[in-house]
Protein backbone atom coordinates (compact mmCIF):
# COMPACT_ATOMS: atom_id res chain seq x y z
CA UNK A 1 0.00 0.00 0.00
CA UNK A 2 2.58 2.35 0.64
CA UNK A 3 3.62 2.58 -3.07
CA UNK A 4 1.53 4.65 -5.41
CA UNK A 5 -0.03 3.18 -8.18
CA UNK A 6 1.10 5.66 -10.61
CA UNK A 7 4.08 7.71 -10.40
CA UNK A 8 5.54 10.43 -12.69
CA UNK A 9 9.00 11.60 -11.75
CA UNK A 10 10.02 14.75 -13.72
CA UNK A 11 8.65 14.08 -17.07
CA UNK A 12 8.99 16.26 -19.90
CA UNK A 13 7.85 16.41 -23.14
CA UNK A 14 8.93 18.39 -26.25
CA UNK A 15 7.59 18.60 -29.51
CA UNK A 16 10.05 20.86 -31.19
CA UNK A 17 10.22 23.69 -29.49
CA UNK A 18 7.43 23.75 -27.75
CA UNK A 19 7.20 22.03 -23.93
CA UNK A 20 4.40 20.00 -23.65
CA UNK A 21 4.99 19.07 -20.16
CA UNK A 22 8.04 20.26 -17.99
CA UNK A 23 8.70 17.98 -14.84
CA UNK A 24 6.04 17.18 -13.82
CA UNK A 25 5.60 14.76 -11.21
CA UNK A 26 2.58 13.40 -9.32
CA UNK A 27 1.99 10.76 -7.73
CA UNK A 28 -2.00 8.25 -8.56
CA UNK A 29 -2.57 6.29 -4.58
CA UNK A 30 -4.38 2.85 -5.04
CA UNK A 31 -8.69 3.00 -4.75
CA UNK A 32 -8.09 6.83 -5.61
CA UNK A 33 -10.55 9.59 -7.92
CA UNK A 34 -7.93 11.93 -8.92
CA UNK A 35 -8.85 14.90 -11.14
CA UNK A 36 -6.50 16.31 -14.03
CA UNK A 37 -7.37 19.89 -14.32
CA UNK A 38 -6.20 22.76 -15.99
CA UNK A 39 -7.05 25.67 -19.28
CA UNK A 40 -7.04 24.17 -22.43
CA UNK A 41 -3.64 23.53 -23.71
CA UNK A 42 -2.19 22.65 -20.06
CA UNK A 43 -0.38 19.89 -21.49
CA UNK A 44 -3.44 17.32 -19.78
CA UNK A 45 -3.93 15.27 -22.73
CA UNK A 46 0.09 14.69 -23.56
CA UNK A 47 0.51 13.37 -19.95
CA UNK A 48 -2.23 11.07 -20.13
CA UNK A 49 -0.28 9.91 -23.46
CA UNK A 50 2.48 9.61 -21.72
CA UNK A 51 0.59 7.39 -18.91
CA UNK A 52 -0.91 5.24 -21.69
CA UNK A 53 2.00 5.05 -23.23
CA UNK A 54 1.50 6.21 -26.92
CA UNK A 55 4.66 7.97 -26.73
CA UNK A 56 7.89 8.22 -24.84
CA UNK A 57 8.53 11.15 -22.60
CA UNK A 58 11.34 12.81 -23.50
CA UNK A 59 12.91 13.13 -20.32
CA UNK A 60 11.88 11.43 -16.92
CA UNK A 61 9.87 8.17 -16.03
CA UNK A 62 6.68 6.82 -15.26
CA UNK A 63 6.14 4.00 -12.52
CA UNK A 64 3.17 1.86 -12.18
CA UNK A 65 2.89 -0.58 -9.34
CA UNK A 66 6.08 -0.65 -8.68
CA UNK A 67 7.30 -1.17 -11.55
CA UNK A 68 9.58 1.83 -14.31
CA UNK A 69 7.20 1.30 -17.46
CA UNK A 70 8.63 3.93 -19.03
CA UNK A 71 9.40 1.81 -21.76
CA UNK A 72 6.71 -0.04 -22.82
CA UNK A 73 4.73 0.24 -25.37
CA UNK A 74 0.50 0.99 -24.82
CA UNK A 75 0.15 -2.86 -25.18
CA UNK A 76 2.33 -4.04 -23.05
CA UNK A 77 0.99 -1.15 -20.33
CA UNK A 78 -2.64 -2.36 -20.89
CA UNK A 79 -1.62 -5.96 -20.21
CA UNK A 80 -0.13 -4.83 -16.72
CA UNK A 81 -3.36 -3.06 -15.64
CA UNK A 82 -3.42 0.71 -17.36
CA UNK A 83 -6.46 1.16 -19.51
CA UNK A 84 -8.21 4.41 -21.00
CA UNK A 85 -10.86 5.93 -22.98
CA UNK A 86 -10.41 8.29 -25.49
CA UNK A 87 -11.66 12.62 -25.75
CA UNK A 88 -12.54 12.11 -29.32
CA UNK A 89 -13.98 8.50 -29.19
CA UNK A 90 -12.43 5.69 -30.94
CA UNK A 91 -15.35 2.93 -31.19
CA UNK A 92 -14.54 0.22 -34.11
CA UNK A 93 -17.17 0.96 -35.92
CA UNK A 94 -17.93 -2.03 -38.46
CA UNK A 95 -17.78 -4.15 -35.01
CA UNK A 96 -20.71 -4.72 -32.64
CA UNK A 97 -21.22 -3.02 -29.17
CA UNK A 98 -20.18 -6.42 -27.88
CA UNK A 99 -17.18 -7.18 -30.48
CA UNK A 100 -15.54 -3.92 -28.88
CA UNK A 101 -15.71 -4.86 -25.71
CA UNK A 102 -14.78 -8.65 -26.55
CA UNK A 103 -11.33 -6.94 -27.69
CA UNK A 104 -10.73 -5.66 -24.36
CA UNK A 105 -11.93 -8.74 -22.53
CA UNK A 106 -9.07 -11.08 -24.77
CA UNK A 107 -6.05 -9.18 -22.68
CA UNK A 108 -6.93 -11.74 -20.03
CA UNK A 109 -8.81 -13.88 -21.28
CA UNK A 110 -7.69 -16.15 -24.11
CA UNK A 111 -10.80 -18.78 -24.27
CA UNK A 112 -13.23 -17.19 -26.51
CA UNK A 113 -16.50 -18.41 -24.60
CA UNK A 114 -15.19 -16.51 -21.19
CA UNK A 115 -14.12 -13.76 -23.01
CA UNK A 116 -17.36 -13.40 -24.63
CA UNK A 117 -19.16 -13.64 -20.91
CA UNK A 118 -16.71 -11.37 -19.43
CA UNK A 119 -17.93 -8.48 -22.01
CA UNK A 120 -21.79 -9.43 -21.45
CA UNK A 121 -20.97 -8.46 -17.66
CA UNK A 122 -19.16 -5.53 -18.10
CA UNK A 123 -21.74 -4.30 -20.86
CA UNK A 124 -24.13 -5.10 -18.18
CA UNK A 125 -22.15 -3.37 -15.52
CA UNK A 126 -22.07 0.16 -17.84
CA UNK A 127 -25.89 -0.13 -18.86
CA UNK A 128 -25.24 -1.35 -22.36
CA UNK A 129 -26.43 -4.55 -22.29
CA UNK A 130 -29.36 -3.80 -24.63
CA UNK A 131 -27.22 -2.29 -27.17
CA UNK A 132 -24.94 -5.15 -27.92
CA UNK A 133 -25.52 -6.76 -30.98
CA UNK A 134 -26.20 -2.79 -32.57
CA UNK A 135 -22.81 -1.83 -34.66
CA UNK A 136 -20.93 0.51 -32.86
CA UNK A 137 -21.55 3.04 -35.82
CA UNK A 138 -24.91 3.13 -34.34
CA UNK A 139 -24.95 4.53 -31.05
CA UNK A 140 -25.82 8.07 -30.19
CA UNK A 141 -22.67 9.98 -28.58
CA UNK A 142 -23.14 9.39 -25.05
CA UNK A 143 -23.52 5.34 -25.75
CA UNK A 144 -20.47 5.68 -27.38
CA UNK A 145 -18.72 7.31 -24.07
CA UNK A 146 -20.01 4.39 -22.32
CA UNK A 147 -18.70 1.65 -24.49
CA UNK A 148 -15.27 3.34 -24.40
CA UNK A 149 -15.20 3.12 -20.61
CA UNK A 150 -16.56 -0.40 -21.01
CA UNK A 151 -14.40 -1.49 -23.70
CA UNK A 152 -11.24 -0.28 -21.13
CA UNK A 153 -12.93 -2.18 -18.00
CA UNK A 154 -13.29 -5.52 -19.75
CA UNK A 155 -9.57 -5.59 -19.65
CA UNK A 156 -9.88 -5.30 -16.06
CA UNK A 157 -7.19 -2.49 -15.26
CA UNK A 158 -5.84 -1.17 -12.07
CA UNK A 159 -5.58 2.40 -12.75
CA UNK A 160 -8.61 3.60 -15.74
CA UNK A 161 -7.60 7.08 -17.32
CA UNK A 162 -10.64 8.79 -18.25
CA UNK A 163 -10.11 11.44 -21.24
CA UNK A 164 -13.21 13.91 -20.79
CA UNK A 165 -15.68 10.82 -20.99
CA UNK A 166 -18.67 13.49 -19.22
CA UNK A 167 -17.68 16.41 -21.90
CA UNK A 168 -20.12 17.18 -24.05
CA UNK A 169 -23.09 14.95 -22.44
CA UNK A 170 -26.50 16.19 -21.53
CA UNK A 171 -26.98 17.33 -17.70
CA UNK A 172 -28.56 13.91 -17.28
CA UNK A 173 -26.03 12.25 -19.35
CA UNK A 174 -23.65 13.17 -17.54
CA UNK A 175 -24.80 12.52 -14.12
CA UNK A 176 -25.57 8.69 -15.04
CA UNK A 177 -21.54 8.71 -16.07
CA UNK A 178 -20.66 10.31 -12.91
CA UNK A 179 -22.41 7.54 -11.20
CA UNK A 180 -20.61 4.89 -13.55
CA UNK A 181 -17.36 6.23 -12.27
CA UNK A 182 -18.11 5.60 -8.53
CA UNK A 183 -19.64 2.70 -9.45
CA UNK A 184 -16.29 1.20 -10.93
CA UNK A 185 -13.94 3.26 -8.13
CA UNK A 186 -16.08 0.99 -5.78
CA UNK A 187 -14.62 -2.48 -7.68
CA UNK A 188 -11.44 -1.28 -6.23
CA UNK A 189 -10.27 0.39 -9.45
CA UNK A 190 -8.17 3.82 -9.26
CA UNK A 191 -9.32 6.48 -11.35
CA UNK A 192 -7.30 9.14 -13.11
CA UNK A 193 -9.68 11.90 -14.70
CA UNK A 194 -9.04 14.55 -16.86
CA UNK A 195 -12.03 16.91 -16.99
CA UNK A 196 -13.17 20.24 -18.03
CA UNK A 197 -16.70 20.86 -16.31
CA UNK A 198 -15.35 21.56 -12.59
CA UNK A 199 -18.89 21.10 -11.35
CA UNK A 200 -19.13 17.40 -12.21
CA UNK A 201 -15.51 16.62 -11.66
CA UNK A 202 -15.19 18.74 -8.00
CA UNK A 203 -17.55 16.26 -5.98
CA UNK A 204 -16.24 13.20 -7.60
CA UNK A 205 -12.72 13.23 -6.90
CA UNK A 206 -10.37 12.40 -4.02
CA UNK A 207 -7.76 15.02 -5.16
CA UNK A 208 -7.46 17.63 -7.68
CA UNK A 209 -3.87 18.05 -9.64
CA UNK A 210 -4.08 21.43 -11.39
CA UNK A 211 -1.94 22.14 -14.54
CA UNK A 212 -0.98 24.75 -16.25
CA UNK A 213 1.53 25.62 -18.84
CA UNK A 214 3.39 22.02 -18.58
CA UNK A 215 3.60 22.14 -15.17
CA UNK A 216 1.70 21.14 -11.89
CA UNK A 217 0.19 24.34 -10.49
CA UNK A 218 -1.76 22.93 -7.30
CA UNK A 219 -2.27 20.00 -5.72
CA UNK A 220 -4.77 19.06 -2.94
CA UNK A 221 -8.49 18.51 -1.88
CA UNK A 222 -10.70 19.42 -4.74
CA UNK A 223 -13.13 22.55 -2.25
CA UNK A 224 -8.87 23.72 -1.20
CA UNK A 225 -8.23 23.91 -5.53
CA UNK A 226 -11.16 25.92 -6.09
CA UNK A 227 -10.24 28.36 -4.04
CA UNK A 228 -6.50 28.80 -4.77
CA UNK A 229 -6.04 32.20 -6.34
CA UNK A 230 -3.06 30.47 -8.65
CA UNK A 231 -5.70 28.45 -10.20
CA UNK A 232 -8.40 31.20 -10.37
CA UNK A 233 -5.40 33.32 -11.90
CA UNK A 234 -4.80 30.62 -14.39
CA UNK A 235 -8.26 29.57 -15.58
CA UNK A 236 -9.73 33.45 -15.59
CA UNK A 237 -7.03 35.77 -15.11
CA UNK A 238 -4.94 38.21 -13.14
CA UNK A 239 -7.86 40.25 -12.80
CA UNK A 240 -9.94 37.75 -10.88
CA UNK A 241 -7.37 36.59 -8.63
CA UNK A 242 -7.72 39.49 -6.58
CA UNK A 243 -10.92 39.19 -4.98
CA UNK A 244 -9.99 35.38 -3.94
CA UNK B 1 -27.18 -13.87 -25.69
CA UNK B 2 -24.10 -16.36 -26.32
CA UNK B 3 -26.64 -18.98 -27.80
CA UNK B 4 -27.49 -16.66 -30.30
CA UNK B 5 -24.06 -16.38 -31.36
CA UNK B 6 -22.85 -20.08 -31.27
CA UNK B 7 -26.23 -20.60 -33.40
CA UNK B 8 -25.48 -18.35 -36.45
CA UNK B 9 -21.65 -19.86 -35.97
CA UNK B 10 -22.90 -23.36 -36.35
CA UNK B 11 -25.55 -22.00 -38.95
CA UNK B 12 -22.59 -20.67 -40.89
CA UNK B 13 -21.05 -24.34 -40.68
CA UNK B 14 -24.46 -26.24 -41.48
CA UNK B 15 -24.71 -23.76 -44.49
CA UNK B 16 -20.90 -24.41 -45.78
CA UNK B 17 -21.03 -27.82 -45.26
CA UNK B 18 -24.43 -28.14 -47.40
CA UNK B 19 -23.23 -25.63 -50.46
CA UNK B 20 -19.85 -27.69 -50.82
CA UNK B 21 -21.97 -30.97 -50.74
CA UNK B 22 -24.00 -29.49 -53.56
CA UNK B 23 -21.09 -28.25 -55.09
CA UNK B 24 -19.31 -31.77 -54.93
CA UNK B 25 -22.44 -33.53 -56.41
CA UNK B 26 -22.66 -31.22 -59.57
CA UNK B 27 -19.81 -32.06 -61.97
CA UNK B 28 -21.19 -35.87 -62.05
CA UNK B 29 -23.86 -34.40 -63.92
CA UNK B 30 -22.46 -31.34 -65.92
CA UNK B 31 -20.38 -33.28 -67.84
CA UNK B 32 -19.35 -30.35 -70.58
CA UNK B 33 -15.98 -29.18 -69.92
CA UNK B 34 -16.07 -25.57 -70.54
CA UNK B 35 -18.58 -25.75 -68.19
CA UNK B 36 -16.53 -27.50 -65.67
CA UNK B 37 -13.58 -25.36 -66.76
CA UNK B 38 -15.68 -22.07 -64.86
CA UNK B 39 -16.25 -23.69 -62.11
CA UNK B 40 -12.69 -24.56 -61.29
CA UNK B 41 -11.64 -21.26 -61.85
CA UNK B 42 -14.62 -19.87 -59.90
CA UNK B 43 -13.77 -22.42 -56.80
CA UNK B 44 -10.20 -21.20 -57.70
CA UNK B 45 -10.64 -17.27 -57.31
CA UNK B 46 -13.12 -17.79 -54.82
CA UNK B 47 -10.48 -19.57 -52.79
CA UNK B 48 -7.96 -16.68 -53.52
CA UNK B 49 -10.39 -13.61 -52.80
CA UNK B 50 -11.24 -15.59 -49.39
CA UNK B 51 -7.25 -16.01 -48.52
CA UNK B 52 -6.74 -12.11 -49.58
CA UNK B 53 -9.59 -10.79 -47.91
CA UNK B 54 -8.27 -12.33 -44.36
CA UNK B 55 -4.91 -9.35 -44.49
CA UNK B 56 -7.05 -6.80 -46.66
CA UNK B 57 -10.51 -7.37 -45.26
CA UNK B 58 -10.35 -8.60 -41.38
CA UNK B 59 -7.15 -6.81 -41.39
CA UNK B 60 -7.93 -3.52 -43.24
CA UNK B 61 -4.22 -3.88 -44.79
CA UNK B 62 -5.54 -3.44 -48.60
CA UNK B 63 -2.92 -5.56 -50.63
CA UNK B 64 -2.82 -5.09 -54.43
CA UNK B 65 -0.13 -7.22 -55.00
CA UNK B 66 -1.10 -10.57 -53.75
CA UNK B 67 -0.13 -11.36 -57.60
CA UNK B 68 3.66 -11.73 -56.24
CA UNK B 69 2.71 -14.50 -53.52
CA UNK B 70 0.48 -16.38 -56.28
CA UNK B 71 3.53 -16.65 -58.56
CA UNK B 72 5.90 -17.65 -55.99
CA UNK B 73 2.89 -20.74 -55.12
CA UNK B 74 3.27 -21.26 -59.14
CA UNK B 75 6.97 -20.62 -59.68
CA UNK B 76 8.40 -22.67 -56.46
CA UNK B 77 6.14 -25.64 -57.22
CA UNK B 78 6.94 -25.79 -60.89
CA UNK B 79 10.40 -25.19 -60.30
CA UNK B 80 10.64 -28.18 -57.99
CA UNK B 81 9.04 -30.49 -60.27
CA UNK B 82 10.96 -29.46 -63.89
CA UNK B 83 14.11 -28.67 -62.26
CA UNK B 84 14.42 -31.23 -59.50
CA UNK B 85 11.48 -33.81 -59.93
CA UNK B 86 10.11 -32.86 -56.44
CA UNK B 87 6.32 -33.95 -56.48
CA UNK B 88 3.91 -30.89 -56.52
CA UNK B 89 2.63 -31.85 -53.16
CA UNK B 90 5.55 -30.45 -51.74
CA UNK B 91 6.13 -27.88 -53.92
CA UNK B 92 2.68 -26.10 -52.70
CA UNK B 93 3.80 -27.20 -48.95
CA UNK B 94 7.02 -24.97 -49.83
CA UNK B 95 5.89 -22.20 -51.46
CA UNK B 96 3.42 -21.31 -48.90
CA UNK B 97 6.13 -21.24 -46.42
CA UNK B 98 8.26 -19.35 -48.72
CA UNK B 99 5.39 -16.86 -49.36
CA UNK B 100 4.34 -16.54 -45.90
CA UNK B 101 8.06 -15.63 -44.47
CA UNK B 102 8.49 -13.00 -47.31
CA UNK B 103 5.26 -11.50 -46.79
CA UNK B 104 6.47 -11.37 -43.06
CA UNK B 105 9.74 -9.89 -44.57
CA UNK B 106 7.70 -7.52 -46.73
CA UNK B 107 5.59 -6.17 -43.91
CA UNK B 108 8.65 -5.64 -41.30
CA UNK B 109 9.05 -1.96 -43.32
CA UNK B 110 5.81 -2.10 -45.31
CA UNK B 111 3.33 -2.30 -42.09
CA UNK B 112 4.39 1.13 -40.78
CA UNK B 113 2.65 2.68 -43.96
CA UNK B 114 -1.05 3.40 -43.49
CA UNK B 115 -3.77 3.04 -45.84
CA UNK B 116 -2.98 3.95 -49.06
CA UNK B 117 0.28 4.38 -48.28
CA UNK B 118 0.60 0.33 -47.71
CA UNK B 119 -1.36 -0.57 -50.56
CA UNK B 120 1.13 1.74 -53.17
CA UNK B 121 4.29 -0.18 -51.50
CA UNK B 122 2.16 -3.91 -52.12
CA UNK B 123 1.67 -2.68 -55.74
CA UNK B 124 5.37 -1.57 -56.41
CA UNK B 125 6.89 -4.77 -54.63
CA UNK B 126 4.49 -7.08 -56.67
CA UNK B 127 5.40 -5.46 -60.15
CA UNK B 128 9.15 -5.86 -58.63
CA UNK B 129 8.75 -9.03 -58.29
CA UNK B 130 7.30 -9.51 -61.78
CA UNK B 131 10.51 -8.13 -63.40
CA UNK B 132 12.72 -10.37 -61.63
CA UNK B 133 10.98 -13.16 -62.82
CA UNK B 134 11.06 -11.63 -66.10
CA UNK B 135 14.77 -11.57 -66.36
CA UNK B 136 15.42 -14.39 -64.13
CA UNK B 137 16.46 -16.79 -66.86
CA UNK B 138 16.91 -20.40 -65.06
CA UNK B 139 13.32 -19.97 -63.98
CA UNK B 140 12.37 -19.53 -68.10
CA UNK B 141 12.53 -15.85 -67.74
CA UNK B 142 9.96 -14.32 -70.19
CA UNK B 143 9.27 -17.44 -72.05
CA UNK B 144 8.21 -19.17 -69.27
CA UNK B 145 8.22 -22.46 -68.07
CA UNK B 146 5.82 -25.77 -69.64
CA UNK B 147 5.15 -28.37 -66.94
CA UNK B 148 5.96 -31.71 -68.65
CA UNK B 149 3.05 -34.29 -69.13
CA UNK B 150 4.01 -37.17 -66.95
CA UNK B 151 0.89 -39.04 -67.14
CA UNK B 152 -2.51 -38.78 -65.10
CA UNK B 153 -1.26 -39.24 -61.28
CA UNK B 154 -2.53 -37.67 -57.68
CA UNK B 155 1.18 -38.16 -56.71
CA UNK B 156 2.00 -35.40 -59.54
CA UNK B 157 -1.04 -33.56 -59.78
CA UNK B 158 -1.31 -33.81 -63.76
CA UNK B 159 -4.66 -35.34 -64.92
CA UNK B 160 -4.53 -34.37 -69.10
CA UNK B 161 -8.33 -36.01 -69.73
CA UNK B 162 -10.31 -35.23 -66.72
CA UNK B 163 -11.08 -31.87 -65.02
CA UNK B 164 -12.40 -33.45 -62.16
CA UNK B 165 -9.99 -33.97 -59.94
CA UNK B 166 -8.67 -30.06 -60.39
CA UNK B 167 -12.88 -29.47 -59.36
CA UNK B 168 -12.26 -31.06 -56.28
CA UNK B 169 -9.03 -29.46 -55.70
CA UNK B 170 -10.12 -26.36 -56.04
CA UNK B 171 -13.23 -27.09 -53.92
CA UNK B 172 -11.38 -28.61 -51.04
CA UNK B 173 -9.14 -25.48 -51.29
CA UNK B 174 -11.76 -22.88 -51.50
CA UNK B 175 -13.47 -25.00 -48.33
CA UNK B 176 -10.38 -24.62 -46.38
CA UNK B 177 -9.76 -20.93 -47.12
CA UNK B 178 -13.46 -20.08 -45.83
CA UNK B 179 -13.07 -22.57 -42.99
CA UNK B 180 -9.68 -20.92 -42.12
CA UNK B 181 -11.65 -17.58 -42.09
CA UNK B 182 -14.52 -19.22 -40.04
CA UNK B 183 -12.05 -20.43 -37.53
CA UNK B 184 -10.45 -17.47 -37.29
CA UNK B 185 -13.18 -14.93 -36.71
CA UNK B 186 -14.11 -16.43 -33.62
CA UNK B 187 -10.62 -16.02 -32.08
CA UNK B 188 -8.36 -13.74 -30.57
CA UNK B 189 -6.77 -12.78 -33.96
CA UNK B 190 -9.96 -12.44 -35.67
CA UNK B 191 -10.69 -9.87 -33.05
CA UNK B 192 -7.37 -8.20 -32.89
CA UNK B 193 -7.65 -8.12 -37.08
CA UNK B 194 -11.20 -6.09 -37.15
CA UNK B 195 -9.88 -4.24 -34.20
CA UNK B 196 -6.44 -2.94 -36.17
CA UNK B 197 -8.87 -2.08 -39.24
CA UNK B 198 -11.29 0.18 -37.48
CA UNK B 199 -8.42 1.71 -35.14
CA UNK B 200 -5.51 1.03 -34.73
CA UNK B 201 -4.39 3.36 -31.41
CA UNK B 202 -7.53 2.30 -29.68
CA UNK B 203 -6.68 -1.07 -30.57
CA UNK B 204 -3.26 -0.63 -29.19
CA UNK B 205 -4.81 0.93 -25.74
CA UNK B 206 -6.78 -2.38 -25.57
CA UNK B 207 -3.34 -4.38 -25.58
CA UNK B 208 -3.52 -5.39 -29.07
CA UNK B 209 -0.02 -5.68 -30.68
CA UNK B 210 -1.35 -4.18 -34.18
CA UNK B 211 2.36 -4.80 -35.47
CA UNK B 212 2.21 -8.56 -34.99
CA UNK B 213 -1.45 -8.75 -35.83
CA UNK B 214 -0.99 -7.53 -39.33
CA UNK B 215 2.03 -9.73 -39.61
CA UNK B 216 0.13 -12.63 -38.96
CA UNK B 217 -2.51 -11.75 -40.86
CA UNK B 218 -0.03 -11.13 -43.88
CA UNK B 219 1.30 -14.56 -43.32
CA UNK B 220 -1.69 -17.13 -43.16
CA UNK B 221 -3.21 -15.02 -45.95
CA UNK B 222 -0.25 -15.23 -48.40
CA UNK B 223 0.35 -19.08 -47.24
CA UNK B 224 -3.04 -19.95 -48.87
CA UNK B 225 -2.35 -17.80 -51.78
CA UNK B 226 0.10 -19.58 -52.50
CA UNK B 227 -1.08 -22.71 -52.57
CA UNK B 228 -4.00 -20.96 -54.99
CA UNK B 229 -1.16 -20.52 -57.10
CA UNK B 230 0.77 -23.74 -56.81
CA UNK B 231 -2.80 -24.94 -58.05
CA UNK B 232 -3.08 -23.13 -60.59
CA UNK B 233 -0.02 -23.63 -62.14
CA UNK B 234 -0.88 -27.12 -62.31
CA UNK B 235 -4.42 -26.55 -63.73
CA UNK B 236 -2.64 -24.14 -67.20
CA UNK B 237 0.44 -26.62 -67.12
CA UNK B 238 1.82 -23.37 -68.63
CA UNK B 239 3.35 -20.68 -66.55
CA UNK B 240 4.77 -17.27 -67.42
CA UNK B 241 5.36 -13.84 -65.49
CA UNK B 242 3.08 -11.87 -67.31
CA UNK B 243 -0.21 -14.55 -66.67
CA UNK B 244 0.72 -15.60 -62.76
CA UNK B 245 2.23 -12.14 -61.57
CA UNK B 246 0.64 -9.37 -63.35
CA UNK B 247 -1.62 -6.68 -61.95
CA UNK B 248 -4.85 -7.98 -62.75
CA UNK B 249 -3.88 -10.88 -61.18
CA UNK B 250 -3.86 -8.92 -58.10
CA UNK B 251 -6.93 -7.09 -58.58
CA UNK B 252 -9.03 -10.53 -59.35
CA UNK B 253 -7.90 -11.72 -55.89
CA UNK B 254 -9.67 -8.15 -54.47
CA UNK B 255 -12.98 -8.05 -56.78
CA UNK B 256 -14.90 -10.73 -55.55
CA UNK B 257 -14.55 -9.81 -51.62
CA UNK B 258 -15.26 -6.43 -52.57
CA UNK B 259 -18.15 -7.18 -54.02
CA UNK B 260 -20.03 -9.55 -51.94
CA UNK B 261 -18.29 -7.81 -49.34
CA UNK B 262 -14.65 -6.66 -47.83
CA UNK B 263 -13.96 -8.28 -44.16
CA UNK B 264 -17.15 -10.73 -44.45
CA UNK B 265 -16.89 -14.61 -44.22
CA UNK B 266 -19.12 -15.03 -47.17
CA UNK B 267 -18.28 -12.04 -48.94
CA UNK B 268 -15.66 -13.56 -51.10
CA UNK B 269 -17.89 -16.26 -51.92
CA UNK B 270 -20.35 -14.97 -53.26
CA UNK B 271 -18.75 -12.33 -55.02
CA UNK B 272 -16.32 -14.75 -57.20
CA UNK B 273 -19.70 -17.43 -57.60
CA UNK B 274 -20.94 -13.75 -59.19
CA UNK B 275 -17.90 -12.32 -61.06
CA UNK B 276 -16.29 -15.10 -62.43
CA UNK B 277 -18.50 -17.09 -64.74
CA UNK B 278 -20.36 -13.70 -65.81
CA UNK B 279 -16.47 -12.50 -67.03
CA UNK B 280 -15.77 -16.02 -68.13
CA UNK B 281 -18.93 -16.18 -70.17
CA UNK B 282 -18.84 -12.50 -71.45
CA UNK B 283 -15.14 -13.47 -72.50
CA UNK B 284 -16.45 -16.62 -74.55
CA UNK B 285 -19.57 -14.08 -76.13
CA UNK B 286 -17.12 -11.42 -76.88
CA UNK B 287 -14.98 -13.95 -78.62
CA UNK B 288 -11.96 -12.57 -80.16
CA UNK B 289 -12.87 -8.88 -80.04
CA UNK B 290 -10.36 -8.62 -77.26
CA UNK B 291 -9.77 -9.30 -73.60
CA UNK B 292 -11.39 -5.95 -72.38
CA UNK B 293 -14.82 -6.64 -72.62
CA UNK B 294 -14.57 -8.99 -69.56
CA UNK B 295 -12.57 -6.02 -67.75
CA UNK B 296 -15.50 -3.83 -68.50
CA UNK B 297 -17.76 -5.68 -66.82
CA UNK B 298 -16.17 -5.67 -64.03
CA UNK B 299 -15.71 -2.05 -64.05
CA UNK B 300 -19.33 -1.71 -64.17
CA UNK B 301 -20.02 -4.03 -61.36
CA UNK B 302 -17.79 -2.58 -59.16
CA UNK B 303 -19.66 0.80 -59.88
CA UNK B 304 -22.97 -0.27 -59.61
CA UNK B 305 -21.77 -1.95 -55.99
CA UNK B 306 -20.03 1.03 -54.59
CA UNK B 307 -23.12 3.36 -55.55
CA UNK B 308 -25.55 1.18 -54.44
CA UNK B 309 -24.04 -0.97 -51.41
CA UNK B 310 -20.59 -0.26 -50.67
CA UNK B 311 -20.27 -2.45 -47.71
CA UNK B 312 -21.31 -5.34 -50.56
CA UNK B 313 -23.61 -7.98 -51.71
CA UNK B 314 -23.74 -9.85 -48.34
CA UNK B 315 -24.67 -6.75 -46.46
CA UNK B 316 -28.18 -7.70 -47.91
CA UNK B 317 -28.04 -10.39 -45.03
CA UNK B 318 -25.82 -8.56 -42.09
CA UNK B 319 -27.97 -9.80 -38.69
CA UNK B 320 -26.19 -6.50 -37.25
CA UNK B 321 -27.71 -4.07 -39.99
CA UNK B 322 -31.19 -5.68 -39.35
CA UNK B 323 -31.41 -5.59 -35.43
CA UNK B 324 -29.70 -1.75 -35.88
CA UNK B 325 -33.15 -1.01 -37.77
CA UNK B 326 -35.72 -2.41 -35.34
Amino acid sequence: MSTPLLETRGVWQRFGGLVANSDVSISVGRGEIVGLIGPNGAGKSTLFNLIAGVLPPTQGSIWFDGEDVTALPAAERCVRGVARTFQVVKSFETMTVIDNVIVGALVRNTVMRVARRKAHEVLDFCGLAGRANVLASDLVPSEKRRLEVARALATEPKLLLLDECLTGLTPLEAQTGVELVRKVRDTGVTILMVEHVMEIVMPLVDRAIVLDLGKVLVEGKPNDVVRDPKVITAYLGDRHAVGA
Amino acid sequence: MDTDFAKRRRRDLILAFCLAAIAAIVPLFVKDSYVQNIMVLTLMWAALSQSWNILSGYCGQISLGHALYFGIGAYTTTLLFTKFGVLPWFGMLGGGLISAVIAMGLGYPCFRLRGHYFAIATIVIAEIGLLLFHNWDWAGAALGIEIPVRGDSWLKFQFARSKLPYFYFALALACVAWFVTWWLEDSKWGYWWRAVKDNPDAAESLGVVVFNSKMGAAAVSAFLVAVGGSFYAQFVSYIDPESIMGFHISLLMALPAVLGGIGTLWGPMLGAVILIPLTELTRSYAGGSGRGVDLIVYGGLIIAISLARPQGLVGLFSPARKEAKQ
